[in-house]
């Protein structure tokens, strides 16, 4: 107790105080109540009349109408998802005696699997009985037949059209648009549910998901009167519902199919971008999946399946598969050595195929053994001579490196349209002590100067990169999406492109310099891809990478049963026309012997489909405006 | 021996009888107001027998949760309460960090269990409160006052922002309760009423989008016939139609019908005005006015400030549940979360008001020796 306190607690005074305020507070109680009470008295007794006749004629109801969800095009118009007219089963429970005799008997009308009844058996809790609720979806002809000469038997099942969603091109975009799926209980705390009203499904990955609030559009209501048992009779008036956006993709469905087809099957993934914008011209992971097998609940057979498969169809390569980027690197590293004055235009170094960090005993390798002599950047580049790599990165320092190797956007995700994307790793001090709590290490700096060691990309990264080295250092954030359209009639609406800051490279002598090594790569006649551009009707930049597939360290598979080309992955980086780059492109191969070898005449395809198209094929459409007609349907 | 035994359980049970620890006529209002929720769910709930079993295990669980609290003397109890206000203060935190709910984090899954920490607010609050002023000089003077809005201003700004509007409504007036019969001076009173009225326009900013709509649609119902709007129209149209002796269970057609929204929840009194007509409104509202002054009853006999102000809290905030969703299905209050105690179906709500009333029982039991 306080001492500013001389009051005592006096109980008696205080009961006698809370005795007072217990009646005051009752008497308030009872005051609220009686006009709770009055109104009731008003609405059921003096307005009785009225609200009765009210409740009679109550026979209108709302009922949401769903939007139809906006359609996906590729840049030309080309039909990525599609709705399509299909019929499904829907039962009102209320209107069925014996809910499991009478599944039991439609199954014997109409196949129904044992998923088909959990689920609607799950959704039919916390509903009442008199909503209709969908048992199966996408009946084919011969099931409506079926089911409409038994129709009299099921009393309370209908089958009601309905628009599906189709994915026409398949396995081809199975990661970039993604698919629709049933809503689920995940979907439904997220959701609001006003605006879901009377919608089944949901977009769950690719551009379906991350552009979710474009293509799915506002429902509409209408009002139905019904009969006395609350039957919908007829519709009144209705507000109709605005439709979700039609995409345009900055995809061209010719470029992604050129660049599919030259995998073969075989698992890996590329991503085309233009520099200029930032468009994504082609992203590619294979081995890839059927979208439609997911639209309206994959069976358990197909999705174990897909789950255990070794080549892993289900995982996006191009976002989220992890690489080592090997001599990829090389060109970025070249530039930051240039620009940052370590190295100039004309310094050289002598490769003997064996780099030593000052005082120490342990040897880098170059790979040709016995060195490639004295070289420059460019013989550096072409012939990837690790030496002056090694040299550079340690004169450099790592966090020199780190930070304007983070210019290129590597070790953070770019920021594409999708979700979900991967970080990969850009070696630094940082975040080595983030991760292990360990100091960094010069020999960590100079392996990293070749790509090697800590660093992780993921394929639309190293994209990104070479988008930004094309673009000559300016940075177009790179994107799906192209342009927008609300309903069949309505202009074609570009998006807006983002703001793009100036071009942090200085000198562009250095550039040209980095570009001119880059040629050599694949022109030159000491390139590591030489003979590959030699009749191309355009220039081309690129670089070869290799990584090993297991680390030198890791212990956990066994290395010595795999063939060279099972150990390692092909990487190839490049742009195109060299001067006046309109494509930059990022390729990998898991299970590729070397770059050179494996990955650089494939890029060479991708380039060529949008370059220098065989006759007839395909005419580049590199315009900087969206297709102004409608789709071709 | 076994005459002993005998003898000695029946004179337990005659002291049980003389001075039970149970007030026989609360606990007989509260299983009649629970049994005309149970009937009222199956008639709401279109004869969906599920929907009163699970209601019923609910009033068991809650009948549990009474008989046990009657056993925990309020001694003990207030020693408890500062744990008690803390771990919910500590839960509701959490809940802010780590909860999930459809639209706002009400919930907290604690793995064996999923459970809303806000329904223990609603009890600790006031015990919190009537511990503070259990240890004071009453009437409380403005620094009490202060200490106390700090006591219900945490829950109640925690529960407000997840947002359970209705919830923090319950919470802030719980506490406001055992403030206003500890003693409060009228003038403060009314100077704390005014302030209210000043911030109201303040709390109008803080108020989410949602809210602000359901306010302005009580203003003007009509502005908004497809969503909160027509709810209450439906509800209006529901009560007047039910008329002086109702239309008969199971024979209300606003709720058969599906024009009510939330009819086994939020709306479920609506359908027993359809039904059961003002007749059946009237006993209810009586029987809610008995529970409530039977609390204050045992508050005014209760042994010490801590019990009274708790006792008297626990009964006054009953009223405030079934003003608040009387108010709003008749179109008289705006639209906020609020069930019809022991009537509307779900939550924990049922749990937590009987765990309430199970206090008041143990400050029945403990009451002063009758003078």
């Amino acid at each position: 107790m306080s001492p500013r306190r001389t009051k005592l607690k006096d109980s008696g005074s205080e009961v006698a105080l809370f005795q007072r305020r217990a009646v005051a507070g009752f008497l308030i109680i009872v005051v609220c109540l009686g006009v709770l009470a009055a109104r009731f008295v008003n609405l059921q007794v003096l307005r009785h009349a009225e609200f009765a006749t009210r409740a009679d004629a109550n026979r209108i109801k709302l009922r949401p109408i769903p939007p139809a969800r906006g359609l996906i095009f590729d840049r030309n118009g080309i039909l990525l998802a599609d709705n399509t007219a299909a019929f499904r089963l829907e039962v009102v429970p209320e209107r069925v005696r014996n809910m499991d005799a009478l599944l039991d008997e439609l199954r014997n009308v109409v196949p129904l699997t044992d998923d088909d009844i959990k689920r609607f058996q799950e959704s039919r809790k916390g509903r009442r009985g008199f909503n209709s609720l969908p048992l199966r979806f996408r009946l084919s002809d011969d099931e409506v037949a079926k089911f409409a000469v038994n129709r009299w038997r099921f009393p309370g099942v209908e089958v009601v059209p309905y628009l599906t969603r189709t994915y026409p091109r398949g396995a081809e975009f199975g990661h970039v648009v993604g698919y629709v799926a049933r809503i689920d209980e995940a979907d439904l705390q997220k959701l609001d549910a006003s605006r879901y009203a009377g919608t089944t499904h949901v977009g769950k990955t690719g551009i379906e998901r991350f552009y979710e609030n474009l293509l799915h559009g506002e429902p509409g209501y209408e009002r139905v009167e019904t009969n006395a048992d609350g039957r919908a009779l007829r519709v009144l008036d209705s507000t109709p519902p605005r439709p979700g956006k039609n995409l345009y993709l900055s995809i061209d469905v010719r470029l992604q199919e050129a660049t599919e087809a030259i995998f073969e099957g075989k698992a890996g993934a590329a991503v085309a971008i233009d520099p200029r914008n930032g468009e994504v011209l082609a992203m590619v992971s294979v081995p890839s999946f059927d979208p439609n097998l997911f639209v309206n609940g994959i069976s358990h057979t197909d999705y174990r399946g897909l789950l255990s498969s070794p080549l892993r169809p289900l995982l996006h390569r191009a976002l989220v598969g992890t690489y080592k980027p090997g001599s990829t690197v090389k060109p970025f590293m070249g530039i930051a050595g240039l620009e940052m004055g370590v190295r100039q235009p004309g310094d050289t170094v002598v490769s003997t195929g064996e780099f030593h960090i000052p005082g120490q005993s342990r040897g880098y390798r170059d790979w040709r053994r016995g060195g490639h002599g004295r070289v420059g950047l460019v013989e550096s580049l072409a012939q990837s001579v690790n030496t002056y790599f090694y040299s550079l990165a340690l004169d450099m320092g790592i966090d020199r490196m780190t930070s304007y190797l983070g210019r290129f956007g590597f070790g953070k995700p770019t920021g594409i349209d999708l979700n979900g994307e991967g970080n990969g790793i850009l070696p630094s001090k940082d975040w080595k002590r983030a991760m292990f709590d360990k100091p960094w290490f010069p020999g960590e700096t100079v392996i990293a100067g070749i790509g090697q060691g800590y660093w992780v990309v993921t394929p639309v990264q190293l994209a990104n990169a070479t988008a930004i080295l094309a673009a000559k250092g300016e940075h177009h954030p790179i994107h799906l999406l192209r342009a927008t359209q609300l309903g069949f009639n309505a202009p074609v609406e570009p998006m807006p492109l983002a703001r793009v800051d100036s071009s942090f490279i200085v000198k562009m002598t250095n550039w040209d310099l980095v570009r001119d090594g880059m040629v050599a790569v694949v022109a030159g006649p000491t390139g590591t891809a030489a003979r590959v551009f030699a009749d191309a009707p355009y220039t081309a930049a690129g670089k070869t990478g290799t990584a090993q597939r297991f680390s030198r360290t890791g212990d956990e598979v066994d290395k010595r049963g795999l063939t060279d080309a099972q150990r390692h992955q092909a990487l190839f980086v490049a742009f195109a026309p060299a001067e006046q780059p309109q494509i930059a492109l990022a390729l990998v191969m898991e299970f590729g012997a070397s770059g050179s070898a494996d990955a650089a005449p494939l890029g060479r395809k991708i380039l060529d489909a949008w370059l220098a198209p065989p006759p007839g094929t395909l005419a580049p459409t590199p315009t900087a405006a969206p297709p102004a007609m409608g789709p071709s349907r | 021996m076994i005459d002993t035994h005998l003898d000695r359980l029946a004179q337990a049970a005659r002291r049980q009888l003389r001075r039970p620890r149970v007030d026989l006529p609360l606990l007989l209002a509260l299983v009649l107001v629970g049994t005309i929720g149970l009937v009222t769910l199956y008639s709401a709930g279109d004869k969906d027998a599920s929907i009163v079993i699970n209601q019923g295990m609910r009033f068991l669980m809650g009948g549990v949760a009474l008989i046990a609290m009657s056993r925990i003397p309020p001694s003990t109890l207030r020693n408890w309460t500062p744990w008690f206000y803390a771990i919910g203060v500590v839960l509701l935190v959490l809940v802010e960090l780590f909860g999930e709910g459809r639209g706002s984090n009400r919930w907290l899954d604690l793995k064996f269990v999923r459970f809303q920490p806000s329904e223990l607010l609603k009890l600790a609050t006031p015990m919190m409160v009537a511990w503070y002023l259990h240890a004071r000089t009453l009437p409380p003077d403005w620094r009490d006052l202060f200490t106390v809005a700090v006591i219900i201003g945490i829950p109640a700004g925690l529960i407000a922002e997840q947002p359970d509007l209705g919830t923090s409504l319950l919470v802030a007036a719980s506490g406001a309760f055992a403030l206003f019969l500890s003693g409060l001076s009228w003038w403060r009173i009314g100077g704390l009423l005014g302030l209210a009225a000043g911030a109201a326009p303040v709390a109008w900013h803080f108020l989410h989008e949602y809210q602000r709509n359901r306010v302005r649609m009580f203003m003007d119902p009509e502005s908004d016939p497809l969503g909160n709007g027509w709810h209450i129209i439906q509800s209006e149209i529901a009560v007047g139609a039910g008329g002086v002796f109702g239309k008969g269970w199971h024979q209300g057609s606003q709720s058969r019908l599906e024009f009510l929204p939330e009819h086994t929840t939020d709306f479920v009194f609506s359908v027993f005005s359809e039904e059961f007509g003002l007749i059946g409104v009237v006993l209810l509202i009586s029987l809610y006015v008995f529970i409530i002054g039977r609390s204050l009853w045992i508050a005014a006999n209760a042994k010490d400030t801590y019990s009274r102000l708790l006792a008297g809290a626990i009964g006054m905030s009953f009223f405030v549940y079934v003003m608040v969703n009387g108010g709003m299905i008749t179109g008289l209050l705006p639209v906020v979360g609020v069930p019809l105690p022991l009537v509307s179906y779900g939550g924990t709500s049922a749990v937590s008001l009987l765990t309430g009333f199970g206090v008041l029982m143990s400050i029945h039991a403990h009451r002063k020796a009758l003078r």
